[in-house]
């Protein structure tokens, strides 16, 4: 099977496709695990220029304690946070599940030297960081220097090593239009990336349903030329149970089983989880609850 | 080749619970009667047939069935309100009750779209989403056109042609009756309309509504009956025009029934159309327009995209895209909202679809189907496509009216061009390039009424839409679907 190159999208099959799929409808008993599977594939992630360690644990203890009401409910997936709390994230998380992921490689711009980008993914590594969070250089990107930012890639995957997975942010919301960020999730993709990701949250252009679909899609024709499996994580913006639903059945009708798992799709969100919690909590008991009832670490 | 593309798994995980729309709220009457000079009236034989919801085959009301007598009234009607009344109507006056009964469908759009599914089998999603909006918009747009005859023939005096006769199909219903009666009242003619006999609710219910948007009476006069009724119409000494959508077949018929006579003509039949991939397309959005093309109405589409022609050159790949997307298709109880693929119009086209499907075998072509549990009762295929086809094969190259594809490969853009013409059908097609070049030089090469580039099933009531060859003549829709209406002098 020959690599089908400079893969073409049509922006409004895409859109039409991302409409039809969002008149799904999910009831009963298809909502609530779809719900609990968003939970599950959370990155709850704060990534501001005041946190503190304090705030840190405040979130790493929410990770691990989503409602004591409804002690059944799966953890989130991983607590996303900056290479200088990987130290404080880890310590706290040590005997559970839940992974630490670091954004590294000059957050959110990456605009800094190969050197100084190993080093800080090295470092978050070393302090116990399960997943890199980078982004690609998209003025390189934007140059045309695409060997750049593929080598780029390559080399923070080889930093990587078996230590941590990587997630490759494509900011898609400086990318333009849907070609170029077809390209760049196969560059991503080829050069090492674990996971493809769609935005930094720095920026107000983040992730939306058409332009995950084209990373799926891209990432669906390297499973289907290679065979090895891609996640996916779309970041920023995602704040409601509908709209997380909704990205959920996007990967369902395009991947279908096997990326309906934490290992293989993330939620890069912060506020996303306290809505899904009111939206269980309402399937349970049949009643709303007042938002004061959620932690808002 | 293919055994190296590993395919994906779409079922057994997360799948959706039912999500049933409800249809509490639809009564339907026990008998419907005969629409004519604007009142309900019982048949003359007092003769009814059962309509029947093909999902579960329960009976869901009686059809009044018009006969010789019933037929004279109705075109008697419709005469006298074209010489009376409607024929001296100022255009804008027309323009006024055909706003009014596409406001009133669109307020009514929930229950039609219910009625349209059980009555038809089609799923609520698209009956929701495509039919009614469709068939609310078709009379907007008409009711636009009717005083602006003059603009749209310039240096002419359109004049109505008088009484015609409209029998429209099965596959949409409300949708059909709005595409032949909104440019029919535009025009200042006057209607004597017949719905297919399996799918007459929807008409009827659109006879309530012209009624409630007080039409004058005998303006438009619906009558129901199998195809003896339509043979009435057609033959009807006092009809100035036949508006026909159906099979070739009867189109044809109803051609030769006419053809000493003065009666004008439009003719909507049937297509095998191409839908072409080039090994440039956008692959995915081009799979995805394929499974719109045949499966969309459960292929019950004269346009549907029934021949696929892939480049070889990425063959293996689409066909196993194409194969991986019916997976997630969602095949049973058409009322519910996440179903794609519904119930089969009626039991004969049901055994007409499952003729082919033995032939293509019998043939030799190879069968893929979706493996999917269907519902007891009613009448189902699950979508259904064909590889190692070829020009020869029946199954692309008559009109099967289903879910069925038949898949081709192709080489060079002269041989798709020579493959896709090779039919005495020519509806529609559909090119998939991300060259614009390519797109306008099939467009021009294939000889067929619609062409879609890079998408497929568009509809819009401003885009005329007929065929070449076998698949009619006469168009529907946009300025050009005035034209059959008028007599322009």
């Amino acid at each position: 099977m020959k690599l089908h190159l400079k893969t073409k999208v049509d922006k409004l099959g895409i859109d039409d496709r991302v409409s039809r799929i969002t008149k799904r409808s999910l009831k009963s008993e298809a909502k609530f695990q779809g719900l609990k599977m968003i939970l599950s594939m959370i990155d709850l992630t704060t990534l501001e220029g005041m946190d503190t360690t304090k705030s840190v644990e405040q979130l790493c203890y929410k990770a691990t304690h989503l409602h004591k009401e409804l002690p059944d409910l799966p953890n989130v997936a991983a607590v996303c946070v900056y290479p200088n709390m990987v130290k404080t994230a880890s310590n706290f998380l040590k005997d559970c599940e839940v992974k630490v992921a670091s954004v590294a490689t000059a957050f959110p711009s990456g605009n800094s030297s190969i050197e100084v980008k190993i080093q800080e993914t090295n470092e978050a590594i070393s302090n116990g960081a399960d997943e890199i969070d980078m982004v690609i250089s998209r003025g390189k990107f934007h140059s045309g220097e695409y060997n750049y930012v593929f080598d780029e890639i390559a080399t923070i995957k080889e930093s990587c090593g078996n230590h941590a997975r990587l997630k490759v942010i494509l900011e898609t919301g400086e990318l333009g239009d849907y070609d170029h960020i077809r390209l760049a999730s196969e560059i991503a993709i080829k050069a090492g990336a674990d996971f493809i990701k769609t935005s930094t949250g720095k920026i107000k252009s983040a992730a939306t349903l058409p332009i995950t679909l084209v990373m799926l899609e891209a990432i669906k024709d390297h499973y289907y030329t290679t065979g090895k499996m891609v996640g996916m994580k779309p970041a920023g913006g995602i704040s409601n149970s509908k709209l997380a639903l909704q990205y959920l059945l996007l990967v369902k009708e395009t991947l279908g089983n096997l990326w309906l798992d934490k290992h293989w799709f993330r939620f890069g969100a912060s506020s996303l989880a306290n809505d899904v919690l009111m939206q269980i909590l309402k399937q349970k008991t049949g009643f709303y609850q007042s938002n004061n009832y959620f932690s808002k670490d | 080749m293919s055994s190296k593309i590993k395919s994906l798994k779409y079922n057994g995980k997360w799948d959706f619970s039912p999500s049933i729309e409800s249809i509490e709220d639809i009564s339907l009457k026990k008998e419907y009667q005969l629409f004519i000079n604007g009142q309900f009236q019982k048949p003359i034989s007092k003769k009814y047939f059962p309509s029947i919801n093909p999902s579960n085959e329960q009976q869901l009301t009686k059809i009044a069935h018009a006969e010789s007598k019933d037929v004279d009234l109705a075109v008697n009607s419709a005469r006298n309100a074209f010489n009376g009344h409607w024929g001296k109507l100022p255009a804008k006056e027309r323009a006024k009750y055909i706003y009014r009964i596409a406001r009133i469908i669109q307020e009514k759009s929930k229950e039609l779209a219910i009625v349209e599914t059980l009555d038809g089998g089609k799923p609520i999603r698209e009956s929701r989403d495509i039919d009614i909006p469709l068939a609310a918009a078709h009379f907007f747009y008409y009711a636009g056109w009717a005083d602006k005859l003059q603009y749209a023939f310039p240096n002419r005096t359109p004049k109505p042609l008088g009484v015609v006769g409209q029998i429209i199909p099965w596959n949409f219903p409300l949708m059909m009756a709005a595409w032949k009666i909104a440019p029919a009242l535009a025009t200042g003619n006057t209607v004597v309309l017949k719905p297919a006999e399996t799918t007459s609710i929807t008409a009827l219910l659109l006879a309530e509504i012209i009624q409630q948007a007080e039409l004058p009476p005998g303006v438009v006069n619906i009558i129901t009956g199998d195809g003896s009724t339509g043979e009435l119409i057609v033959n009807h000494p006092d009809v100035n025009k036949i508006a026909f959508t159906g099979s070739t077949k009867v189109g044809k018929s109803i051609m030769q029934s006419i053809s000493s006579t003065t009666k004008r003509s439009t003719m909507e039949l049937g297509g095998k159309a191409a839908n072409i991939i080039f090994e440039d397309a956008p692959l995915d959005q081009a799979v995805e327009g394929v499974i719109n093309g045949i499966y969309f109405n459960q292929g019950h589409v004269c346009c549907a995209g029934s021949r696929l022609f892939v480049q070889e050159s990425v063959y293996e790949l689409v066909l196993r895209k194409l194969k991986d997307r019916m997976q997630s298709l969602v095949v049973g109880n058409p009322l519910d909202k996440n179903t794609d693929i519904g119930a089969i119009n009626s039991k004969e086209q049901l055994s007409t679809i499952n003729k082919y499907i033995d032939l293509g075998v019998k043939e030799g072509a190879d069968i893929f189907q979706l493996n999917c549990e269907l519902p007891n009762g009613g009448y189902w295929c699950p979508p259904t496509l064909f590889t190692n086809v070829s020009q020869s094969h029946s199954i692309a190259n008559e009109e099967i009216f289903g879910p069925v594809l038949a898949v081709q490969t192709f080489r060079t853009t002269q041989e798709v061009i020579n493959k896709a013409n090779n039919t005495p059908f020519g509806l529609s097609a559909g090119v998939w390039t991300d060259k614009g070049s390519k797109a306008f030089n099939l467009a021009s090469k294939l000889k067929a009424g619609v062409i879609w580039a890079n998408t497929y099933n568009k509809f819009d009531p401003t885009s005329p839409f007929g065929g070449y060859k076998e698949s009619g003549h006469g168009r529907e829709g946009g300025l050009h679907g005035l034209s059959p209406y008028l007599n322009l002098e």
